[in-house]
């Protein structure tokens, strides 16, 4: 699903290298997991998947599903079934939640040459979804994010992954900032996503999101670079030990 | 004191070719008394202060520039949806058969020339008054040439609720016309009624309104000014507020060369509310854009609330200026006075020029002014793009987001909806070309 290979990627503004030759491959069907000290580039990782600017690739390759992400519009991006659920989901004033994931769900059908949705079916797909999430109906109706607890912004990050439903998922740290049954809520919401045909890479610092969401893999990422993947133990040594020995061990 | 010779030459250029229309004998002499005024002042040129970020050479000059009619068939008519009595004007002149007969439950409409050849009528009391009062302290010649010379014009006394909106429609069909308009609306305690105003006009436009709203009354003003490209326009509305009153105007404006809409609010009574606002949208692409709201809001009672919210949406060097001011006079306790003047550039080419201010003399209030340029949250831009929004339409819903302040000044919901509409229009037509 997800092919990364060697990518090196440094700041546009500045002469700052973030990722030294990050190689991941992630199979449709996986939950990979990873987890690694603050600052490691884990999110940056995320962004320049996701097109952002500010960001400059300097080596290597990532593609989806074959297709080379590099080479693609944001837009285009998510057309093609790449989702990125923020760690810090943006707020936008003035634009309602519910014209933003209508119009954002329509561009991708249209993208796609599938059929537009209509408001009708739009509107009872996101009530259901919404409910699941106990996301109720009024904060639909606010502009994006505006106002949102810090959980209820994690829980719309989901919300807005159940609609479109991508074929890629990456979870920047969904978990932060989670109440236990937040974090229930949403991990069921991730778990009924799970499929055949879709793939999932979480970000997180806690052993906790993956004790709900069960990783295939678990990477560990260090200074620009997985340094170390493994089985779900993995999470569980970092949970116990911290990233000490790891890092020395692979010195 | 005299106007300099420069500009008593220009102003008497400008007057050789008008004449004063007829009526009776208090016309006459509020005409008389706005035309010896406009002599005094001279009409306004490049140096003078309150014209800094405006050009007026236009809107003053002898005969108005040519302006080609504006097609505007590719769109369903402004206010289209909106049950409504229809007032139609060709170039600046009332076309009675085209339009509705000037009845509706709760308003007294009539034409101004009719009004104005009646020796006993209310208009007395409002024609070129409340004009004269807004000359100070700042001068405004071209209302005071409007008072002189406006030969067309609608009078409407609201003596209950009106049952639905009354809509001026300004057809231009003459790519020289210049018109000279005057209303008047008196709105009496406890009434209410809603004005719409809609198109070009004209080549050139000058259209004064006085509004008085007595007593525990309530005003609703929402105008779209027409597409076309190359039309002018100078607007001036003088406003008297009072006590437990609501008054609330709104305008949108999408193109036009040169747009100046002043805007003149007293309130006089205690516990009233006063609302502007506007959003501007300008694309220099096509013809340039300049558009200039200046504001002055006067409060003189206790306990009042004004609101001035004006937000431009400016690409291809199109132009926006702003001054809004605020007065508080003294003894105005409990004043409390918001104005946010923004805009969103959507380019580097563009301009936005800013004059808030605010004058207090009362010391119990509570006033807030801002003032801010902009360009697209790219933050925003992206997180929108993320999710499958094209980068057009991602930028659209910004730009929609960013004006939602000023829409959310009209009251009703249907004609909100209409304006939404143009402004959804005209952003699509620029994503296509
Ligand atoms: N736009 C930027 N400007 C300056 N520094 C940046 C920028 N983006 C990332 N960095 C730096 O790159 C490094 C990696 O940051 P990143 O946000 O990817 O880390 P992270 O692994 O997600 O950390 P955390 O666990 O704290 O979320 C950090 O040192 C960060 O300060
Ligand atoms: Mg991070």
């Amino acid at each position: 699903m997800l092919e990364i290979k060697g990518l090196a990627v440094k700041l546009e503004e500045e002469d700052k290298q973030i990722l030294k030759g990050v190689d991941l491959s992630v199979e449709a069907g996986s939950v990979h997991a990873i987890m690694g000290p603050n600052g490691s580039g884990k999110s940056t990782l995320s962004y320049v998947l996701s097109g952002r600017d500010g960001y400059e690739v300097t080596d290597g390759t990532a593609t989806l599903e074959g297709e080379d992400l590099l080479e693609m519009d944001v837009e285009e991006r998510a057309a093609a079934g790449l989702f990125l659920a923020f760690q810090y989901p943006v707020e936008i004033p003035g634009v309602g939640n519910m014209t933003f994931l209508r119009t954002a769900l329509n561009a991708q059908r249209k993208a796609r040459g599938e059929e537009e949705i209509s408001a009708g079916d739009f509107l009872k797909l996101i009530r259901a979804k919404a409910k699941d999430l106990k996301i109720d109906a009024e904060m639909l109706k606010r502009p994006v994010n505006v106002g949102f607890s810090g959980g209820e912004k994690k829980r719309n990050e989901i919300l807005q992954m159940a609609m479109l439903e991508p074929k890629m998922c990456i979870l920047d740290e969904t978990d932060s900032g989670l109440d236990v049954d937040a974090m229930k809520l949403v991990s069921d919401g991730v778990n009924a996503l799970r499929d055949e045909g879709r793939a999932f890479l979480v970000i997180t610092h806690y052993q906790r999101l993956l004790d709900h969401i069960q990783p295939d893999v678990v990477h560990i990422m260090a200074d620009g670079r997985i340094v170390k993947s493994g089985g779900p133990d993995l999470a569980l040594e970092v949970e116990k030990n911290g990233y000490t020995d790891i890092l020395t061990e692979v010195a | 004191m005299a106007a300099p010779a420069v500009k008593q030459d220009a102003t008497e250029a400008r007057i050789a070719g008008l004449t004063l229309p007829d009526g009776a004998g208090w016309a006459t002499d509020a005409r008389n008394d706005a035309l010896s005024r406009l002599r005094e002042m001279g009409l306004p040129n490049r140096r003078d202060e309150y014209w800094r970020y405006t050009d007026p050479t236009s809107l003053t000059q002898a005969t108005a520039p040519r302006a080609a009619i504006f097609d505007d068939r590719d769109e369903a008519p402004v206010f289209g949806e909106i049950d409504k009595l229809k007032i139609i004007f060709v170039d600046g002149v009332f076309d009675a058969k085209r339009s509705d007969p000037l009845e509706l439950a709760g308003l007294e409409i009539e034409r101004l020339s009719d009004a104005m050849a009646t020796d006993i009528h209310w208009a007395k009391d409002l024609y070129g008054q409340r004009e004269k009062a807004g000359q100070n302290p700042v001068a405004r010649p071209l209302a005071a040439l409007n008072t002189a010379f406006a030969d067309d014009g609608i009078v409407i006394r609201a003596t209950g609720k009106a049952e639905k909106p009354v809509c001026f429609i300004y057809l231009h069909r003459d790519e020289t016309s210049d018109a000279i308009l005057h209303h008047l609306v008196k709105v009496e305690p406890g009434a209410e009624m809603t004005l719409l105003e809609v198109g070009p006009a004209a080549a050139r436009f000058n259209k004064c309104m006085e509004i008085d709203v007595a007593d525990t009354g309530a005003f609703h003003h929402v105008r779209a000014q027409g597409r076309d490209h190359e039309r002018r326009a100078a607007t001036h509305i003088f406003a008297r507020v009072g006590s437990e009153s609501l008054y609330k105007s709104f305008t949108l404006t999408a193109n036009g060369v040169m747009t100046r809409n002043e805007h003149v609010i007293e309130i006089v009574g205690n516990d009233a509310s006063a609302h502007v606002a506007g959003a501007a949208l300008g694309d220099g692409a096509n013809a340039p854009f300049h558009h200039d709201d200046t504001v002055f809001i006067t409060h003189d009672a206790v306990n009042c609330e004004s609101r001035q919210v004006f937000k431009k949406v400016l690409r291809n060097g199109a132009e926006g200026v702003f001054q809004g001011k605020i007065l508080v006079k003294e003894g105005a306790q409990k004043t409390d006075g918001y104005q946010i003047s923004q805009s969103l550039l959507l380019d580097d080419d563009s301009t936005f020029q800013a004059k808030p201010e605010l004058e207090i003399y009362a010391d119990d209030v509570a006033c807030s002014h801002g003032s801010t340029t902009g360009a697209i949250d790219e933050t925003a831009l992206f997180y929108l793009r993320s999710r499958g929004v094209p980068t057009d339409i991602a930028t659209d819903l910004l730009v929609l987001a960013f004006l939602a302040e000023a829409i959310e000044e009209i009251d009703s919901e249907a004609l909100r909806d209409d304006i939404v509409a143009r402004l959804m229009h005209w952003l699509e037509r620029r994503r296509q070309g």
